[in-house]
């Protein structure tokens, strides 16, 4: 069953395409990585698929939502984890939590409910009772894909999720994104290539607005005719690769 | 509800600095200390607590436009705003959420102001109560003031715009500090064209029972903050589709 489907989607400013006929399927409980370098339409995409920038042709369907015409549905099943990390950081760690589930809502049983589950998920217990802009770098984006989980998104969005942290933090924040594969639809961006190739059911590389290649980290390895992933982006970005049709 | 969520933040992210408590609450009531202590040091009326008040209360207004401002170019800068437009919360959600909790705020400055004049010997009469209600449409100007600077400016602009610029305009051209017949001319026309004198007269008249000054003042006030109101409405729900 399709989470999420593209189908001609396209963003123009001005003159520049940022995002060029873009045709997508994402099934329900893939872990989908979009790849490319800066000015690829990656953020482009991800910001029209969360109904933040509209297409200047084409739609995308998001659990079966128009982002063109249902913007009010397609929010109400999408959570977003931004690349800065997304905090207020006046209030505590708790605070950002109720604040998420309050303007999703939510009853204060359901939202005490739900920051449990998360608390526990995430081990923010320890971090509940702090000002959030008082948290480290590895804390707050713990506490930033909480806030993203908390509305029960179908799908969630992850814009660079471990950018900044160290190798410790990262290592336990994808073993918390892992967690999620097959329970929530998760469409990542990255510019690391092994955080694409360890997470990812299905990486898709975009250069200049469109899908150069797109398929699992070993078929795209083997398309590019490369051993390591690295070297398989690179290749398929310079146009070594076999592009896709 | 969502929009009670939102305004719960925004409330907090004011109280929680203290700088805005300094400001907000402290500066207000040190400017009636200071200028009743030099009053009682003058022979002529100039700073008399019952005139003085009401205009300090108006001039700590401005207070809340920066305030305002601040924190939406603040979450305009950072990503939380733009995490929150993808959230079901609506524009008018987002514009309440804002202003709304800068109302008690505003009136709880006031209330403050008037707490410390009494100690200073205002009499009390039931002219604070009607002080503070004819505060609303001139806070309402300020609080607009602010949506409106904070959807266009970022937070070094604000600071500079809303900080210095509006709190010089409104001390100088108010008439808190000075009557403005005593400079009168040009300075005098443009103090009367913009709404700082008018809120100040207002005040005056709501506090000392003088009714019949009230409708041409409020009607000057509510020329103003109407039009900002319904500007800064459409400055917000710009920048809103432009994030």
């Amino acid at each position: 069953m399709e989470a999420i489907r593209t189908v001609n989607l396209t963003k123009k400013y001005k003159d520049i395409t940022a995002v060029d006929r873009l045709n997508l399927t994402i099934e329900r409980g893939e872990l989908f990585a979009l790849l490319g370098v800066n000015g690829a339409g990656k953020t482009t995409t991800i910001k029209m698929l969360c109904g933040l920038a509209r297409p200047t042709s084409g739609d995308a369907f998001l659990a079966g939502h128009s982002v063109v015409s249902e913007t009010a549905a397609v929010k109400r099943v999408i959570g977003v984890s931004p690349q800065e990390t997304a905090v207020a950081p006046g209030l505590t760690a708790l605070e950002n939590l109720r604040l998420m589930a309050g303007v999703h809502g939510f009853s204060r049983e359901k939202q005490n409910e739900r920051i449990d589950e998360l608390a526990e998920a995430f081990d923010l217990g320890g971090v509940l009772g702090k000002r959030a802009g008082k948290l480290s770098g590895g804390w707050q984006r713990r506490l930033s894909l909480a806030m993203a989980l908390i509305g029960e998104p179908e799908i969630l969005f992850l814009d660079e999720p471990t950018l900044g942290l160290d190798v410790i933090a990262r290592a336990e924040l994808w073993d918390v994104i892992r967690a999620l594969r097959g329970r929530v639809t998760v469409i990542l961006t990255t510019h690391y290539m092994e955080e694409a190739e360890a997470l990812s059911d299905r990486i898709a590389v975009m250069k200049s607005g469109r899908v150069l290649a797109e398929g699992t980290a070993e078929a795209l390895k083997a398309r590019a005719g490369c051993e390591r992933f690295e070297d398989a982006f690179i290749a398929l970005v310079r146009g070594e690769g076999r592009a896709e049709q | 509800m969502k929009m009670r969520a939102f305004a719960g933040r925004t409330m907090k992210e004011i109280l929680r600095d203290p700088l805005n408590l300094a400001f907000g609450l402290g500066f207000p009531v040190v400017l009636i200390l200071l200028l009743s202590a030099i009053q009682a040091n003058v022979p002529v009326a100039l700073f008399e607590i019952d005139r003085l008040t009401p205009g300090i209360t108006v001039f700590g207004l401005a207070f809340m436009t920066l305030f305002s401002a601040t924190l939406v170019a603040r979450d305009r800068e950072t990503a939380l705003l733009q995490r929150l437009y993808t959230t079901p919360l609506t524009a008018a959600d987002f514009i309440m959420g804002y202003a709304l909790p800068m109302m008690p705020i505003a009136l709880m400055q006031g209330a403050v102001c008037y707490i410390a004049a009494l100690i200073l010997g205002l009499k009390l009469s039931a002219g604070i109560l009607w002080a503070l209600l004819f505060l609303v449409p001139a806070a309402l100007f300020f609080i607009a003031l602010g949506l409106l600077c904070g959807s266009l400016l970022g937070v070094k602009q604000v600071g500079g715009l809303c900080g210095a610029l509006l709190t010089n305009l409104t001390a100088w051209l108010s008439g808190v500090w000075f009557d403005l017949d005593l400079v009168g001319g040009a300075f005098k026309a443009i103090a009367n064209v913009l709404p700082f004198v008018h809120a100040v007269e207002l005040e005056r008249a709501a506090f000392s029972g003088d009714w019949a000054a009230v409708p041409a003042q409020l009607g000057w006030v509510l020329l103003w903050a109407l039009p900002v109101c319904a500007l800064a409405v459409a400055l917000f729900l710009r920048q809103m589709k432009r994030q």
